[in-house]
């Protein structure tokens, strides 16, 4: 199985701890992981901006660097959604519908293809609270959303379970959105700041030490917002806690 | 009018107002006046045709943090006594998915059903009129109560007389109109919009409701009492009710087959809009019409779920015709809808029940109150509707939006709100709808994102000015990450410089 590892340019940038749990983690369960060096970004700025002429290109270069691969993998739900969901503004060839259906985001290709049943170089003796994306919960689907009436489930969680010491607390609005929304951070700072700080607070009262998630840009937003709260609560991505990660 | 909870604040400011250090105790070297009741924040501020700053009204909303907290956790408790409902009915999803279906069926077959209601309902002895538009609609009601020389109309609750500009345009010609819904009533004294097509005064907390009918109706400001405040506006305005001359209601559900009009509300105020006077008008969108009685079933029992949280409204009034001496007027209005039918990615939202629901979900609209938007429809649904009434004043509001879809979970008749969000970004975008600077940053980002040579070059290096976030971001008049948030801490090298150092030159095998 060749996988082409997907690094979204804020993971690149600010996340590089993220991108390189990524890889060990799909090395350790013996996937061949390439890193083609020419990739930017997915085009979901322009596109979340209504500009899907001017994220073509981009979206063009992305599908040449990720063509040929049996799956390409990102830790981000959000710009796997975007890839899987929005990649409309190329013409839509083989290539293009091909590298559309076998990127995933890392926690479903865990659970969905490789079907991890441990890890057992992990442990991580703490209380920790999940953010589910919303691309990654409504556009991916990693768990059951509390709108719908369906079946409970978490796909995330039913990793993080097999992490020995790992506490598992919930938050009272566990599927709102932290307001990070793209560049509705920047364009709305108000409501989106706002959004965050409500977040940061709900998780510090649930008592968990760390707030974990599959998306950095979720992260990163909200580990600013508590910041600014001086809240005690520490961020850290799913994958570094599944690669063995001790605090 | 809503029940208030104990808001919580920002740390250090108690609900009360004061810096909880110094309400007591030691450290206070003066004693602190109890402040007043924090005043109502305002609407988005209209300027003509510009288009609406709904950020900065909702800036001004999360300023009052009594009316914040209020209104955050009021329009969550709908949100999860919804949940609750939703949870006791096994057919649910399958019950959103008829609904929806119902809609797809009537409103691609809405000319043939619009014609059987008007046959049907004029052998009931209705007369039904067809208004293109809001002038139309309002010259229409203006010649029915001319006619019977009536000039105090009592009407319950209706978005459509809201978009037609009703209320204005009856004062204009001589109406005095008198809403009946207790919650449209207080926005009619404050000379406000509904902020909610539902709890219309939600923003308001019974302080600013005491300060309205304090100003309106010379009772005790300083008494907020709800029981009191809603028997002075029972005492207030039932002798106005009770010696109107024509009534007017909305309409929920037009039934073709029947010829017949549902109207559900919670306060009987629609039978009392209707059967007062002898003279019934009802406004309605061509879109409220549904083939079946049995369909209105399937809708009565999603609406007030998914509104509020409650099994049913207490009233679910069908009206089928004209008391006996009587005379009903129903009117049709079209006003935009039928050019709606005709977009493609956008005419599901003519499917819409008016619940409120994806209101009462949004995070954007809990922080920023319904009048924020400039316009009638507020919240996720107002996103997607706004923009046919007028593209450029309403171009802004498509981007009020984290487009995180709980909207479009909520919704009973399953619009996908946030895919059309996202679709009138593209279509505003493309009609030069948005900002040149965004338009322009865009263009600059996609060029950067689109050559790694380029990209590579703009990343963040540990001496730069710009090291704090990719350039696409910071380059620009706007960086206001900082304003509300801490700026993420800049590792010493990239991913991709790491990959370099430690996996070899070339990630890609080929």
């Amino acid at each position: 199985m060749r996988v082409g590892l997907f690094v979204p340019c804020y993971v690149d940038a600010f996340h590089p701890e993220v991108g390189q749990a990524t890889l060990e983690l799909l090395e350790r369960f013996g996937v061949e992981v390439d890193y083609p060096f020419d990739q930017t970004c997915c085009g979901q700025p322009m596109t979340n901006t209504g500009c899907h002429e001017e994220s073509r290109a981009t979206e063009e270069l992305f599908v040449r660097n990720f063509s040929g691969y049996d799956y390409i993998v990102g830790p981000s739900g959000s710009c796997v959604n975007h890839v899987r969901h929005n990649f409309d503004a190329p013409e839509q060839t083989d290539d293009v519908r091909q590298v559309r259906a076998r990127t995933y985001e890392l926690v479903e290709f865990l659970h969905d293809i490789l079907k991890v049943d441990a890890f057992p170089w992990a442990e991580f003796p703490h209380k920790v609270t999940l953010h589910n994306n919303c691309n990654a919960l409504r556009g991916l689907n990693i768990a059951s959303m509390t709108e719908l009436r369906e079946k409970q489930y978490s796909k995330p969680c039913d990793l993080l379970e097999k992490v020995k010491g790992l506490e598992l607390v919930t938050i009272t609005r566990p599927d709102e959105c932290c307001g990070f929304g793209g560049t509705f951070s920047v364009f709305e700072e108000a409501v989106s700041a706002r959004m965050g700080q409500d977040k940061a607070r709900d998780q510090s009262r649930s008592g968990a030490e760390y707030v974990t998630s599959s998306d950095s840009s979720c992260l990163m937003h909200q580990e600013g917002c508590a910041k600014r709260l001086h809240l005690p609560t520490k961020y850290i991505h799913i994958s570094q806690i599944l690669n063995g990660a001790r605090a | 009018m809503t029940e208030q909870r104990k808001p919580e604040t920002p740390a250090g400011r108690t609900s009360e107002g004061a810096p909880a250090s110094l309400t007591h105790g030691a450290g206070a070297s003066i004693t602190m006046p109890a402040r007043g009741p924090e005043p109502q924040p305002r609407g988005a501020v209209i300027r003509g045709n510009h288009p609406i700053d709904q950020a900065e009204a909702a800036k001004r909303f999360m300023a009052a943090p009594d009316h914040l907290a209020m209104h955050d956790q009021r329009l969550w408790d709908l949100r999860q006594k919804r949940d609750r409902q939703k949870d006791q009915i096994e057919e649910w999803e399958d019950l959103r998915q008829l609904a929806s279906d119902i809609k797809t069926h009537t409103l691609t077959h809405l000319d043939t059903y619009l014609e059987m209601f008007e046959k049907n309902a004029k052998a009931n002895g209705v007369h039904v009129h067809w208004a293109k538009d809001a002038a139309d609609h309002n010259a229409i009601v203006l010649d029915i109560l001319r006619s019977k020389n009536a000039t105090r109309l009592i009407k319950s609750k209706s978005m459509l007389t809201e978009e037609c500009g009703f209320r204005e345009y009856a004062a204009e010609h001589g109406i005095e109109v008198v809403e009946t819904d207790l919650g449209e009533r207080i926005q009619q004294l404050d000379d406000e919009a509904p902020s909610h097509v539902v709890v219309p005064a939600v923003h308001k907390l019974r302080t600013d409701v005491a300060a309205v009918f304090a100003k309106t109706m010379g009772t005790d400001p300083n008494d907020s009492d709800v029981i009191h405040l809603a028997a002075h506006q029972r005492n207030h305005t039932r002798p106005l009710i009770l010696s109107a001359d024509a009534g007017m209601t909305g309409c929920n559900y037009a039934v073709a087959e029947t010829g017949s009009v549902v109207v559900c509300t919670n306060e009987g105020n629609a039978d009392l809009s209707a059967n007062t006077t002898g003279l019934h008008i009802v406004s309605a969108g061509i879109e409220k019409i549904i083939p079946r009685l049995e369909d209105a079933a399937v809708f009565v029992r999603m609406l007030s779920r998914s509104a509020l949280g409650s099994p049913i409204t207490q009233y679910t009034s069908h009206f089928r015709g004209p008391r006996k001496g009587g005379e009903m007027h129903i009117i049709f209005v079209d006003n935009g809808r039928t050019d709606r039918l005709g977009l493609e990615k956008f005419w599901t939202s003519l499917k819409c029940i008016r619940c409120g629901a994806c209101m009462n979900t949004c995070p954007v609209f809990r922080r920023s109150g319904g009048l924020s938007y400039g316009a009638t429809y507020a919240g996720p649904i107002g996103l997607i509707i706004d923009p046919t009434f007028n593209r450029h004043k309403y171009s802004t509001l498509p981007f009020s939006s984290t487009m995180n879809g709980s909207c479009t979970n909520v919704c009973p008749v399953k619009i996908n709100i946030h895919e059309q969000i996202a679709g009138w970004r593209q279509v505003l975008a493309e009609n030069h709808e948005i900002p040149a600077f965004k338009k322009s940053m865009m263009k600059a980002a996609g060029m950067l994102l689109a050559s790694p040579r380029l990209y590579r070059a703009s990343l963040p290096l540990a001496d730069s000015a710009l090291r704090h976030l990719p350039r696409f971001i910071v380059y620009n008049r706007m960086n206001t990450w900082t304003r509300g948030r801490e700026m993420p801490h800049v590792p010493k090298e990239t991913f991709h410089q790491w990959y370099k150092k430690n996996r070899g030159r070339n990630g890609k095998k080929s």
